[in-house]
């Protein structure tokens, strides 16, 4: 297949091309499917996006949520994304920046969301998973505990989970943890 | 009749390349010349230097390649011992591309290889530039994901939307699992590209945090616990290193007491590396197997000897012993190796004029474009975030925002209006700006 005689000619010719050309930066596969996940987000008025490093850099960006109903109403709670080169096949990995009183969301800002993990699939994109936060906060499930208090409580005695999803969210202490203020 | 070779150490090799024969490839031109042009021209980097990259090596040198690369970032590790027979006890903590170059210039005189103790983006592409055929001996769908594209970005098409043959730049990709693994020849343009059909490898087994945080099962949930939420637990802020003997220690000792809690057992210091690092144990026979398939297939492409694999072999030694050879097809609308759609601009079309000509254009009836160019996004249609911060640009020449680059490749995002369907896409672009020195014909620059 490699005809030898370009294979010679090219040999020739390499020290002559080589001048022009600017060395440009890969563009990825996943970066250009990234490219096309955000260009076409449509999100609701209580979810924004900032790129904090920049145009250029889709592939690190923060997500910020207010939900606007359900215990965490008025709160604001802000989700870092990382998102691989070989996106959609991986999923994008998605911390909780907010130190947060809920039964999904562990103090280390980890997430159990399904679809970040072993439901994602490449048709899946960033809306999808924003929207898959944003109902974490609607529906808060004490069936899938990330953090076992926080579910034991929100399944026992919702009022007293209420109270103390209002009072983190103040900034206060609730056994040993401090929460982040975000109201 | 074939020339008459004086003896030579490649008495085998001859009786491939010396005479004609009824199963060769198009292009194959039998001879001395032949053989010494083989050895003197033709370059062929390996990338990889473990399992697969060892006998890749070997056998390459065995078949009369002399001018051979190796690339590989790591260092040699005593578990790596029992297959990447190139190393020695002794080896340990060396690099793997320097040792295994040296050990195979020892045994097989003539050949030269040249290593490269990097990681494969520290190379310029330019350097990928340089070799006529590229091996592939990796293990991570990231890696080849990268070669693929820059292999790929050599290509580059006629304004007929033909590839060129000399701008090819064959790939020839190996991969194992245990009993399991795959050979596979990649010519841009010809056959599919690595991503045309990345769907083809299986998604990683994920396991639900709450599963790990509340209700383990078995040694793997207790071992992927210690590694995704109790390290960060105790080491706020300090990253986890798979390659740092002392965290892999740690993760392990959690582990162990995480399964004696819910009394489960099989917690073992090499079940835990193997579940961090997503390590299925190497078989040696099976490297040897699909590095012989990928430098057979090497030898054939190079010479044109026989006509080549076409295009994905199987091998499955699980139960039994079953081969196959399978002929995917490529995607026509590869963002990596398709043709993608030709423009032909003046120099002062505007980034807005450009958008609003991409939903005339027949061949793109695209709306609502956004636009990126290596990485740099000239206009974004959401969010409102990055409309403001790209707005700027519509004002501006294309020309301009492509850095002057006569010929140039650009993807744009937008809704596509078929057939009076919407649907939402993702388009390659070639553009050309018309009376420019230095064009002399519509032919550009193809790749991602």
């Amino acid at each position: 297949m490699i005809r030898l005689f370009k294979v010679k000619e090219k040999q020739r010719e390499t020290a002559e091309n080589a001048k022009d050309e600017a060395v440009r930066r890969k563009q990825t596969a996943g970066e250009l499917r990234l490219h096309k996940d955000i260009s076409e987000l449509n999100l609701p008025q209580s979810c924004g996006i900032t790129f904090p490093n920049g145009k250029d850099d889709l592939m690190n960006f923060e997500v910020s949520i207010r939900p606007d109903e359900g215990y965490y109403h008025g709160g604001a709670f802000l989700f870092s994304f990382k998102v691989s080169p070989i996106y959609p096949h991986e999923a994008p990995k998605v911390k909780c920046k907010t130190t947060i009183y809920h039964p999904n969301i562990d103090l280390e800002g980890n997430v159990c969301l399904n679809i970040l993990r072993e439901d994602w699939k490449p048709v899946l994109n960033i809306n999808t998973v924003i929207y898959g936060l944003y109902h974490l906060f609607t529906e808060p499930n004490y069936e899938d505990p990330l953090n076992h208090d926080a579910a034991q409580m929100l399944r026992d005695d919702p009022k007293l989970f209420e109270s103390n999803v209002r009072w983190a969210m103040k900034g206060c202490r609730i056994g040993d943890t401090f929460y982040s203020q975000c109201i | 009749m074939a020339d008459a070779a004086p003896p030579s150490k490649s008495r085998d090799l001859d009786k491939l390349l010396l005479r004609p024969g009824n199963l060769v490839g198009p292009t194959f031109d039998p001879g001395v010349q032949l053989r010494d042009d083989l050895q003197e021209y033709v370059r062929v980097l390996v990338v990889g230097a473990g399992g697969l990259g060892c006998e890749l090596l070997k056998d390459l040198a065995l078949s009369g390649f002399k001018n051979l690369e190796v690339i590989d970032m790591d260092r040699i590790e005593v578990t790596n011992l029992n297959r990447q027979f190139l190393f020695r006890l002794e080896d340990v903590g060396k690099p793997k591309a320097e040792v295994a170059a040296k050990r195979v210039m020892e045994r097989v005189s003539g050949v030269n290889i040249v290593p490269h103790f990097c990681r494969i983006e520290d190379k310029d592409i330019e350097f990928y530039n340089d070799f006529n055929i590229i091996a592939l001996g990796l293990d991570s769908i990231e890696a080849r994901s990268y070669i693929n594209a820059v292999a790929c970005s050599f290509l580059e098409y006629d304004s007929d939307d033909n590839p060129r043959e000399e701008t090819m730049k064959p790939m020839v990709d190996g991969g194992t699992e245990g009993f399991k693994g795959h050979a596979r020849v990649i010519v841009p343009g010809v056959t599919p590209c690595f991503e045309c059909t990345i769907w083809l490898f299986p998604p990683q087994v994920k396991f639900p945090l709450c599963t790990l945080a509340e209700t383990p099962r078995n040694a793997a949930h207790c071992i992927e616990y210690a590694h995704l939420i109790k390290w960060d637990e105790v080491h706020s802020g300090q990253s986890f290193d798979p390659d740092n003997p002392d965290h892999m220690k740690w993760v392990y000792d959690e582990a162990v007491k995480r399964a004696e809690l819910f009394g489960i057992p099989g917690v073992t210091y090499s079940l835990t590396q193997g579940v961090v690092k997503n390590i299925i144990p190497a078989i040696a026979s099976t490297n040897a197997i699909i590095s012989a398939a990928c430098t057979l297939e090497t030898l054939k492409i190079a010479s044109g000897c026989s006509k080549t694999l076409s295009n994905y072999l199987t091998y499955n030694g699980v139960e039994g012993l079953h081969t196959k050879v399978t002929e995917f097809v490529k995607d026509k609308d590869c963002l990596v190796c398709g043709p993608g759609v030709l423009i032909e601009l003046d120099t002062t079309v505007t980034l807005k004029k450009f958008i609003d000509m991409l939903e005339e254009d027949p061949k793109m009836l695209m709306t609502k474009a956004s636009i990126t160019y290596h990485g740099k996004n000239l206009y974004m249609q959401a969010p409102p975030v990055l409309e403001e911060m790209t707005r700027s640009n519509l004002e501006l020449p294309l020309y301009d925002l492509m850095d002057k680059i006569p010929k140039d490749v650009l993807h744009a995002t937008g809704t596509i209006n078929k057939d009076d369907k919407k649907s939402s896409g993702l388009r390659k672009l070639r553009v050309v700006f018309r009376g420019i020195d230095g064009v002399t014909d519509m032919d550009m620059a193809g790749g991602a």
